[in-house]
């Protein structure tokens, strides 16, 4: 038979020699292994203290962004939840009264918007297909609940903190997530 | 002080000594479950328990409590006073042995000197071989009695494997005793500390080994822990047990560990000897408590490898256990019997 690859070994079937029939010797040889790993660097880390840095394209828990002076960008099109293989995603559109202008940037705006962690599979295609760059995901991830509807994140959840009003909260957000 | 030919005194004195050294050997199980989850965990490149205390140090008590919380199963097909028996019996086997070992000098007290042992029979090597063969009936019966076709087969495992390294255990054994003569384990420490004489490892390094391999399987430890056997028979004899019944049989393996070191370092390594130093130099009272620190530290040594080999090396299949116990070990303390005897001889003629 040909092998698929040269990385393939012969396995061995000589005859045990003597010292290996003692067993001993190799006994002592595997605990010289185990002794060695005394001395090594642990693979582990203390986690909720250390935490290991994400890459920066990890995708994470979603974030709703707001433009530079603080106004939601999302308009309610829907394009991210057609998009969404899973969906995970429902909203409600509503209409911007006068004198909301400083809320929405435009006319039309998200009352409702609402993410199921639970089904969403994180694959970005929101993110892709979201025209006003209104949804990304960011570098953490979904933390633990004790019912399902915990998992249901709303708007309160995936806002991002208003730059203009909430700076030092963005700021703080911001160290932790940089989405 | 004497009433109705009572010492009361020194019945006083031995029941300060047994709740001494009882309470000083449960804390010592207790942090060598701490010591081995710790050493798995550096072994494998991990950290362990950290969380409890600092660096996890109270992590034994809040495993106690925790055992003590948990629900007291017993299952209804069970047989239940031997079901509760089985523990128990674990535990006290456990703790009977270190009745006659010994564990420092006389400590002195003005006119009184207490020894640092519970009883120093003349047959102490004897009294420690008839309760750790008592110890697989907690196995057993716990096993037995928990109707359960896993842990009657971990049951049967555990019995007969305890019978078969006995055996070599014991003949490994006789090999030493023809050489001190005497099977007081006072004496036979007296005898490794007396100035010019060595320990007896020196005079019995294959003994040793024997019996260092026997009292792995006597306490049904890794890669003897077949009893057990998680991956086979669930949990082993101990699978329908839950709260502090579990915990009893677990911390039962412990304390054996414990004391299996105590007696392989009595035997072997000189008990209480502090190597390279005439202890006779010392007060007496300074030599004890040293003697004691050097057995503590020998004892520690012995459960540090107990638990390497734990780590290290793989389960033996039933076979290759039975295989090795008795075409192995038997022959060779036999045959180091044997060499014993004639070299005895040779020198008694010489």
């Amino acid at each position: 038979m040909q092998a698929l690859t040269n990385r393939s070994a012969s396995v061995d079937r000589k005859p045990m020699t003597f010292i290996e029939r003692l067993y001993l010797w190799n006994v002592i040889k595997g605990m010289m292994i185990t002794f060695s790993h005394i001395f090594k660097k642990k693979a582990t880390i203390n986690y909720p203290e250390q935490t290991r840095p994400f890459s920066p394209v990890f995708r994470g828990l979603h974030v709703l962004n707001r433009d530079e002076e603080g106004k939601e960008r999302c308009t309610a099109c829907g394009l991210c939840a057609v998009a969404c293989p899973a969906e995970a995603i429902t909203m409600e559109a509503a209409e911007r009264e006068p004198g909301e202008e400083h809320l929405y940037r435009e006319e039309k705006y998200a009352a409702k918007y609402e993410i199921n962690m639970l089904r969403c599979i994180f694959c970005g295609l929101c993110e892709e297909a979201c025209p006003k760059d209104a949804i990304y995901l960011s570098e953490t991830f979904a933390p633990s609940n004790y019912t399902r509807k915990g998992f249901i994140y709303g708007k309160e959840e995936l806002l991002i903190p208003n730059p203009k009003s909430e700076a030092s909260k963005l700021a703080e957000a911001r160290g932790n997530t940089s989405n | 002080m004497t009433l109705l030919t009572i010492d009361w005194m020194f019945l006083l004195q031995k029941l300060i000594l047994i709740a001494v050294i009882i309470t000083v050997s449960l804390v010592i199980a207790m942090y060598a479950t701490y010591a081995e989850r710790k050493i798995a965990a550096i072994m494998q490149d991990r950290r362990g328990p950290n969380r409890a205390g600092p660096f996890g140090i109270l992590q034994p008590l809040a495993d106690g409590l925790k055992l003590f919380f948990k629900e007291e199963i017993i299952p209804n097909s069970s047989s239940k006073f031997l079901f509760i028996l089985g523990p128990s019996l674990a535990m006290l086997t456990a703790m009977m042995t270190c009745a006659v070992i010994p564990w420092g000098n006389k400590l002195e007290f003005g006119e009184t000197s207490i020894s640092l042992q519970i009883a120093d029979i003349n047959i102490g090597m004897l009294y420690v071989f008839a309760i750790v063969s008592l110890g697989v009936y907690g196995i057993m019966i716990g096993g037995w009695s928990s109707n359960n076709k896993f842990s009657l087969l971990a049951a049967l495992r555990g019995a007969s494997q305890v019978i078969s390294y006995e055996l070599a255990m014991g003949l490994s054994l006789i090999a030493l005793l023809m050489m001190t003569g005497n099977l007081s384990l006072r004496s036979i420490v007296d005898q490794q500390m007396a100035v010019g004489s060595l320990w007896n490892i020196a005079y019995q390094p294959l003994g040793f080994l024997i019996f260092f391999i026997c009292a792995l399987a006597e306490c049904n430890r890794a890669p003897f822990d077949l009893p057990e056997a998680e991956n086979e028979l669930n949990m082993g004899y101990h699978q329908e047990y839950s709260s502090m019944k579990l915990g009893f049989f677990l911390f039962a393996e412990y304390i054996n560990m414990f004391i299996s070191s105590a007696i392989m370092a009595t035997l072997f390594f000189g008990g209480y000897d502090i190597p390279f130093l005439d202890e006779k130099t010392l007060s007496p009272n300074l030599a004890a408590i040293l003697g004691l620190g050097a057995f503590m530290t020998k004892i520690f040594i012995f459960i540090f490898i107990f638990m390497w080999i734990r780590w290290t090396l793989p389960r033996f299949r039933y076979d290759q256990l039975m295989d090795l116990g008795w075409k192995k070990l038997i022959p060779l303390a036999l045959a180091n019997m044997l060499v014993t005897g004639a070299v005895i001889l040779w020198q008694m003629k010489g």
